[in-house]
């Protein structure tokens, strides 16, 4: 049995970064992004600084290196495109142990793994650090709409519930002697889809009975209302702040 | 039991009700239940239970018939003070539990009704002291034991601080051991309680008296081992005991209360 909300990508801990209320984490990582994308790509050095900078919070938050570096490799698929990069862009060409490259495409390939690997060291932190349910009431109190949020953490709720139910279904369907082997077999599968999808609009509606039952009337009431200090602020937000100085000396310099 | 001074906790009188596809489910259903009773409410599958447990707070409306929860008339006017006061726990505690924590669901009614800060977590605390859950509070619902997450479903209402609690088969899906110890709760509880059920050997267990709705009307009303013995009555609505159950031989440990 879980303990608590203990989601895969969180990390228990009691560290000051942990602590922080989950808005002002929120509100730093999205602005460190908007600031690390803003950089021009010819300033690596700043890239390092950022690095450096994302490492301090690692250290603050006693999140391992490796515990990051694991979790980064879910970058993989979506950098695998700036890897071509060199070999199909168009411009001037440089040899480089025997295979030719452009010069232009080396640059774009830098920039996106460069930004794509520090937005998602930001985001992995932010995980590893927030619990979900903290991430929701954040995104609450930064005035997200509520029906967003409404849905997001009705599918945290539910989902093991839809999944429990597919994995039923799958059992029920084996028992009975099918086993999904080819193009043939895809209708009973969407039929399974299909089923499975009235089922959950049921339990919606059996839900939202219970709901109506114990007062709903349209929004969320709030139970947990999360402040944040003056001190909490400027703690989150000296993240944003230091890579924003980084950011105009690189366009400076 | 003598006359009680309050208002009865709810009074049904001439309720009839047809959904839209011109199925009528309820045909004049009349009674009431006193401040305080435990009432089972018996009757075959297609009976019209659920349609007449959706009447009690108001999600059915717009039949015949009045429905009063404490001498207030169920009716937009008062809303969200009905729903306060009629607690129902329905089957399936994951359709009733649906917030990510034990804590936050338990605060849900009172937190809609307009509770805050100290007040509401009092009331939370004590709600899930009254069902032995205190030391769940933190707990996402989905990683409780089935019996555990009915027993959370009946804090959440209690939590509403509710004039009569409505179950619906409280006992479905249980193991004997969470089955009496469910038990032992609701015979804690200082509150109404309306026991929608098939579990015939809980209805005796738990409620002294016990209503059988068959097609649409109440077919009998009285006390519950009276209505379990009577042969041809339970023939009649389709209602059976368990092999080798005699409600006769059963003495029933709770005091029993003649209705009116």
């Amino acid at each position: 049995m879980g303990a608590g909300h203990a989601h895969r990508l969180y990390r228990h801990g009691h560290s000051p970064v942990h602590a922080l209320p989950p808005h002002t984490k929120l509100a730093a990582v999205f602005a460190f992004v908007v600031v690390v994308v803003s950089t021009p790509r010819a300033a690596m050095w700043a890239f390092a600084l950022y690095a450096v900078l994302l490492a301090t919070v690692a250290a603050a938050a006693r999140v391992p290196a490796g515990f990051l570096l694991k979790r980064l490799l879910i970058e993989i698929p979506f950098v695998a495109f700036a890897v071509l990069m060199p070999f199909v862009a168009q411009g001037e060409r440089v040899d480089v142990l025997g295979l030719s490259l452009s010069v232009n495409g080396l640059w774009g390939a830098w920039n996106v793994l460069a930004k794509g690997t520090l937005g998602v060291a930001a985001s992995v932190l932010l995980a590893s650090t927030t619990e979900l349910r903290e991430l929701l009431l954040g995104l609450q109190r930064l005035k997200l709409p509520p029906l967003l949020v409404q849905i997001a953490s009705f599918m945290i709720r539910y989902g093991d519930v839809i999944t429990d139910e597919m994995r039923r279904m799958r059992i029920a369907r084996e028992s009975r002697g099918f086993e999904a082997k080819g193009v043939r077999h895809w209708g009973v599968l969407a039929k399974s889809a299909g089923a499975l999808f009235i089922r959950s609009y049921e339990r919606g509606e059996r839900v939202h009975l219970a709901m109506v039952s114990r007062g709903y009337a349209g929004s969320m009431p709030v139970i947990d209302e999360v402040t944040a200090s003056r001190a909490q602020w400027s703690y989150a937000l000296a993240l944003p702040v230091t890579a924003l100085a980084v950011c105009l000396l690189g366009w400076t310099l | 039991m003598t006359t009680p001074a309050a208002p009865a906790s709810l009074e049904v009188s001439g309720l009839a009700f047809a959904y839209p596809d011109g199925h009528q489910a309820l045909f004049g259903v009349d009674f009431s239940i006193a401040r305080g009773e435990r009432v089972a409410l018996l009757g075959p599958n297609g009976a019209g239970k659920t349609t007449l447990v959706l009447h009690l707070n108001g999600i059915l409306t717009g039949g015949a018939g009045t429905v009063k929860v404490a001498g207030l008339p169920v009716g937009r006017k008062h809303m969200a003070e009905i729903r306060r006061r009629v607690g129902i726990v329905f089957q399936d505690p994951d359709d009733q539990l649906f917030m990510p924590t034990v804590r936050e669901d338990v605060a849900f009614g009172p937190a809609a009704a307009g509770l805050k800060g100290a007040g509401l977590e009092a009331r939370v605390d004590r709600a899930l002291e009254q069902v032995g859950m205190a030391g769940f509070k933190d707990r996402p619902p989905h990683h409780l034991s089935f019996g555990q997450r009915r027993r959370v479903a009946v804090a959440t209402v209690l939590a509403m601080e509710p004039e009569i609690l409505v179950l619906d088969e409280p006992s479905s899906n249980l193991d004997p051991a969470s089955r009496r110890e469910l038990a032992d709760i609701l015979r804690s509880l200082d509150v109404t309680v309306l026991m929608v059920t098939h579990d015939l050997p809980y209805a005796l267990e738990l409620c002294p008296r016990a209503l059988i709705l068959s097609e649409g009307v109440i077919a009998a009303d009285g006390r519950t081992g009276d209505l379990l013995a009577d042969e041809d009555l339970m023939r009649a609505h389709r209602l059976e005991l368990p092999f080798g159950f005699d409600p006769r031989s059963v003495k029933t440990s709770t005091k029993i209360s003649t209705p009116e």
